[in-house]
């Protein structure tokens, strides 16, 4: 260790031995190339919240597509009112509802409405509101300023009031099934997808690359589909994932209030629905259903912040 | 550079021995810095010098406790004055902070909080150190600093204070309370070089009226051995050289000192000339750009281009505000012309009009003798093909989502030029030119550092064959070594392939290495243009003299091998 305590200035040298000199800004040969997609999963791959959400996913998608492999009992029929409110017996391990139905059947069969509904009417806002927020996003200017102000106004009117009002409309009422409520739910779902998309595309259509690829030859349209849309899904995957849990409530809400899925769909909303009556005299024919949503939502929602954690920017190593 | 001989002047103030601190990541614990050691005497100016990842940062910061979460000093010692810090409770610490130890950060758009007025932020800083906190004591800190008219000053907004007049504010609440030793993190690096120079000025002339030492950290050894005595050299955590500035210039010693000296653009008065256009043509004392100068033709003119921008005022009304005023200028082919400027000086703008990305408000842009104003369509394209563009921030760049093969293979699809077969072999061709492997094609720009980012967006730039390549501040982000690398990379394309470059920069040195003709632009007007050599030996206007003295390591008085 020098000496430096004097007044004249010690001229230390560290020993080369131990501070080797390294080639001015070698590349690392060996290192496996990963893309943003490969990173995020080896991320996602460790995540407890991640593991359990997509478990319960694919169960639930495995239920709503083969719903016979779960239950051997038909949900509508063979309904006895003998049964009624009745305890569960084997073969019917959530008992009957009120006129006499095997519970556990009605829920089987009603995940693929509320699925169905979650996942269409998260593609429709997807689409719809994906493509104008990238527009208004990308183009800016009065393009931009028309799509706000339409998003503006969709996004002030309360979802179930407006749903009241489109599924009163003769066409919708007369019409009522699966893909009139998924419509229902586009029309009021689409502005916050289009808010997300246009505040993702915004901060990404300035940087240097855009510029780049633009003054290599590369058209608007063309940046906008190869470079920035890219660049800017992972905010809109991960709203877009937390949304399907929410669409499925409100289809809940809605058929809960007679406006949404018809009686004779098999839905939870609407076992919920049914099984106030019953609430205080057989409670489990409302807390099944309501279990089987509210699990369903949570997945959902729980992997969308698996997701947000993993698709941060600000957690890539640069 | 100034001593205060205190009775215990030989006791250092601030020793650091054999300082180890490591962070500790999700990949594991990760050594940042390694038996460091330095001293501070009392008074004394000590600048650690080191490249972005030297860890010269975070020893200073371990200095005065403020490591982040995950990091830990794990051996060593940091001692204060006689008391050692590495065990002193953070009760002491925070103490210390502020009275004993100072701290001017580095960035002073983000250093201030946007809420609050200067004076406040002042005030509280006197206030937690118990000092005498009314309007006037504000104001007069405020003044030593060198704010003109600072009672007025205080009751104002960071957002009302230019970038200088920020730092300044930064370094009046840094010495506030009278440190002893004041930490300065590159406080001017986001600064003009004017600018730079005022600041760096009056911090001197106000630590030697109050006797504090100064540690300051920065990446340009120019700077580092101007206005410090002593000098530390920091390289991958390791401290590997240390000693009096003028002895580390003139003598290094540590193969990476040695490499830094030859690099650092500020100490440089020489034309990069092609390695292999020296090694060939030794005899020939002209550079191969120059000698062709003569006989060769401009391939941009650029006349009386002139760029008005409408800016929104109160009530609907707009002012007009001229970015560029009347600037003509020519590349002749093969050399490079560099556009010079301070922040707003509208160079890039100039930029941006000659890569017709901005239409100019009036003048004219000759491409090859064709006015660029009047392409359309297909011969827009054409044009794009000839001139391409390298930028800045080498993050920001390239896309994050492609990966390198399909980054420099895009504009070679994009104009439809041969089968896939013949485009992998171009990009296998262009890595190669750019010195990099060829197994970087399968990576994704994150997992680049920053110089080999920069060749991947020379290598795009490339793809195409153009003739003029503009490069906007391509080096600034660098730091020096890979900054010399990507110049030398520059020059030897430049000799290969013909190229011309327009270099826009803020770096006079850096147009020193690189460009033979220059223009000086200030407020949207050239005002001084001419080869490299006559604007730096003769400047003929007082604001291009300003800006050469304001370079740091131009006032160095070197030996001729070094400078």
């Amino acid at each position: 260790m020098p000496e430096k305590r004097t007044e004249k200035i010690e001229h230390y040298v560290a020993p080369l031995d131990e501070t080797p000199l390294h080639a001015t800004d070698n590349v690392a040969e060996d290192v496996q190339p990963l893309s943003l997609w490969a990173e995020a999963w080896r991320n996602l791959r460790k995540q407890p919240l991640f593991i359990i959400s997509t478990i319960l996913i694919v169960l639930i998608v495995f239920v709503a597509l083969f719903p016979g492999v779960f239950t051997q009992t038909p949900p509508n029929q063979n309904c006895l009112l003998a049964n009624s409110d009745g305890d569960p017996v084997p073969g019917h391990p959530m008992g009957f509802t009120l006129q006499g139905c095997d519970v556990f059947s009605r829920i089987i069969y009603g995940t693929q409405a509320s699925l169905t509904v979650g996942i269409f009417a998260t593609l429709g806002a997807l689409i719809i509101g994906g493509t104008l927020g990238a527009i208004a996003g990308f183009y800016g200017g009065w393009l931009d300023s028309v799509i706000a102000r339409l998003g503006d106004v969709f996004f002030a009117l309360p979802l179930i009031l407006g749903a009241i009002i489109i599924m009163q409309l003769p066409f919708f009422r007369e019409n009522r099934n699966v893909w009139t409520v998924v419509i229902t739910l586009t029309v009021f779902g689409w502005p916050q997808i289009a808010r997300i998309t246009r505040g993702a595309v915004l901060s990404v259509r300035n940087a240097d690359f855009v510029t780049a690829a633009r003054s290599l030859g590369v058209s608007r349209p063309a940046a906008l589909v190869r470079h920035v849309i890219p660049n800017s899904l992972a905010p809109v995957i991960v709203v877009a994932t937390v949304n399907l849990g929410i669409f499925i409530v409100a289809e809940a809400t809605l058929s809960f209030l007679g406006i949404g899925l018809p009686p004779d769909v098999m839905s939870w909303g609407n076992d919920i629905s049914s099984a106030q009556v019953s609430l205080r005299s057989n409670p489990s024919t409302l807390l099944w259903p309501a279990a089987a949503l509210s699990v369903t939502v949570l997945s959902f929602i729980m992997l969308g912040d698996a997701l947000r954690d993993a698709l941060d920017p600000k957690a890539r190593k640069r | 550079m100034t001593v205060i001989n205190e009775v215990n002047s030989n006791e250092p103030l601030l020793e650091v021995r054999d300082l180890a601190i490591s962070f500790t990541t999700s990949t594991g614990e990760v050594q940042a810095v390694k038996d460091a050691h330095l001293t501070v005497m009392p008074g004394e100016t000590v600048a650690i010098v080191g490249e972005s990842g030297s860890g010269k940062s975070t020893t200073a910061l371990a200095a005065i406790g403020l490591l982040p979460g995950n990091g830990r000093v794990s051996g060593g010692r940091i001692t204060f004055a006689g008391e050692d810090l590495t065990g002193a409770s953070s009760k002491r610490i925070v103490e210390l902070r502020g009275s004993s130890i100072g701290m001017v950060p580095q960035d002073p758009m983000s250093n201030l909080n946007p809420v609050w007025k200067i004076g406040f932020q002042v005030r509280e800083t006197l206030k937690a150190n118990g000092l005498p906190a009314g309007p006037s004591d504000v104001a007069k800190v405020l003044a030593e600093a060198g704010l003109p008219d600072a009672e007025r000053r205080a009751r104002q907004f960071p957002h009302e204070f230019s970038g200088g007049m920020r730092q300044r504010a930064l370094i009046a609440i840094g010495l506030s309370c009278r440190p002893r030793l004041l930490i300065a993190d590159e406080p001017t690096s986001a600064l003009d070089v004017t600018v730079q120079r005022q600041i760096l000025d009056h911090l001197e002339t106000m630590t030697a009226e109050l006797g504090t030492a100064v540690l300051l950290i920065t990446h340009d050894l120019g700077l580092a051995a101007e206005r410090a005595r002593k000098v530390v050299v920091m390289y991958k955590g390791r401290v590997v050289e240390s000693g009096p500035a003028h002895a580390i210039l003139t003598n290094p010693r540590h193969p990476y000192t040695k490499r830094l000296v030859e690099a650092a653009p500020s100490l440089a008065s020489r034309r990069i000339q092609s390695a292999k256009a020296a090694g060939i043509e030794t005899g020939e004392l002209l550079a191969p750009a120059e000698a062709s100068a003569e006989t060769a033709d401009n391939v941009i003119e650029v006349s009386n281009l002139t760029k008005v921008f409408k800016l929104r005022g109160g009530f609907g009304k707009t002012t007009n505000f001229k970015a560029v005023d009347d600037v003509s200028f020519a590349i002749k082919r093969g050399t490079t012309t560099a556009v010079v400027g301070e922040s707003g000086s509208g160079k890039s703008t100039v930029a941006r009009m000659v890569l017709n990305l901005e239409d100019p408000t009036s003048g004219k842009i000759r491409f090859d003798g064709v006015d660029m104003g009047s392409l359309k369509g297909k011969e827009l394209l054409a044009f794009r093909r000839r001139v391409q563009p390298i930028f800045q921030d080498p993050y920001g760049s390239l896309d994050p989502m492609y990966n390198i093969f399909r980054t420099i293979e895009e504009p070679l699809r994009v104009h439809n030029i041969g089968d896939k077969k013949s485009r992998e072999a171009k990009v296998r061709r262009l890595l190669d030119q750019v010195a990099l492997p060829a197994s970087v094609m399968r990576r994704f720009p994150n997992e680049l550092s920053g110089g080999q980012r920069q060749r991947i967006a020379i290598a795009r730039a490339l793809a195409l064959d153009p003739e003029v390549v503009i490069c906007d501040e391509a080096v600034s982000a660098l730091d020096v070594l890979v900054q010399d690398q990507i110049l030398n990379l520059l020059a030897d394309l430049q000799h290969e392939l013909g190229l011309s470059y327009l270099f826009i920069t803020h770096d006079l040195a850096v147009v020193r290495q690189i460009a033979d003709h220059v223009c000086v632009m200030e407020k949207g007007r050239v005002v001084e243009a001419g080869t490299t050599d006559a604007v730096f030996d003769e400047p003929g206007q007082e604001y291009t003299r300003a800006l050469l003295a304001a370079i740091p390591g131009s006032s160095l008085e070197l030996p001729p091998e070094v400078a």
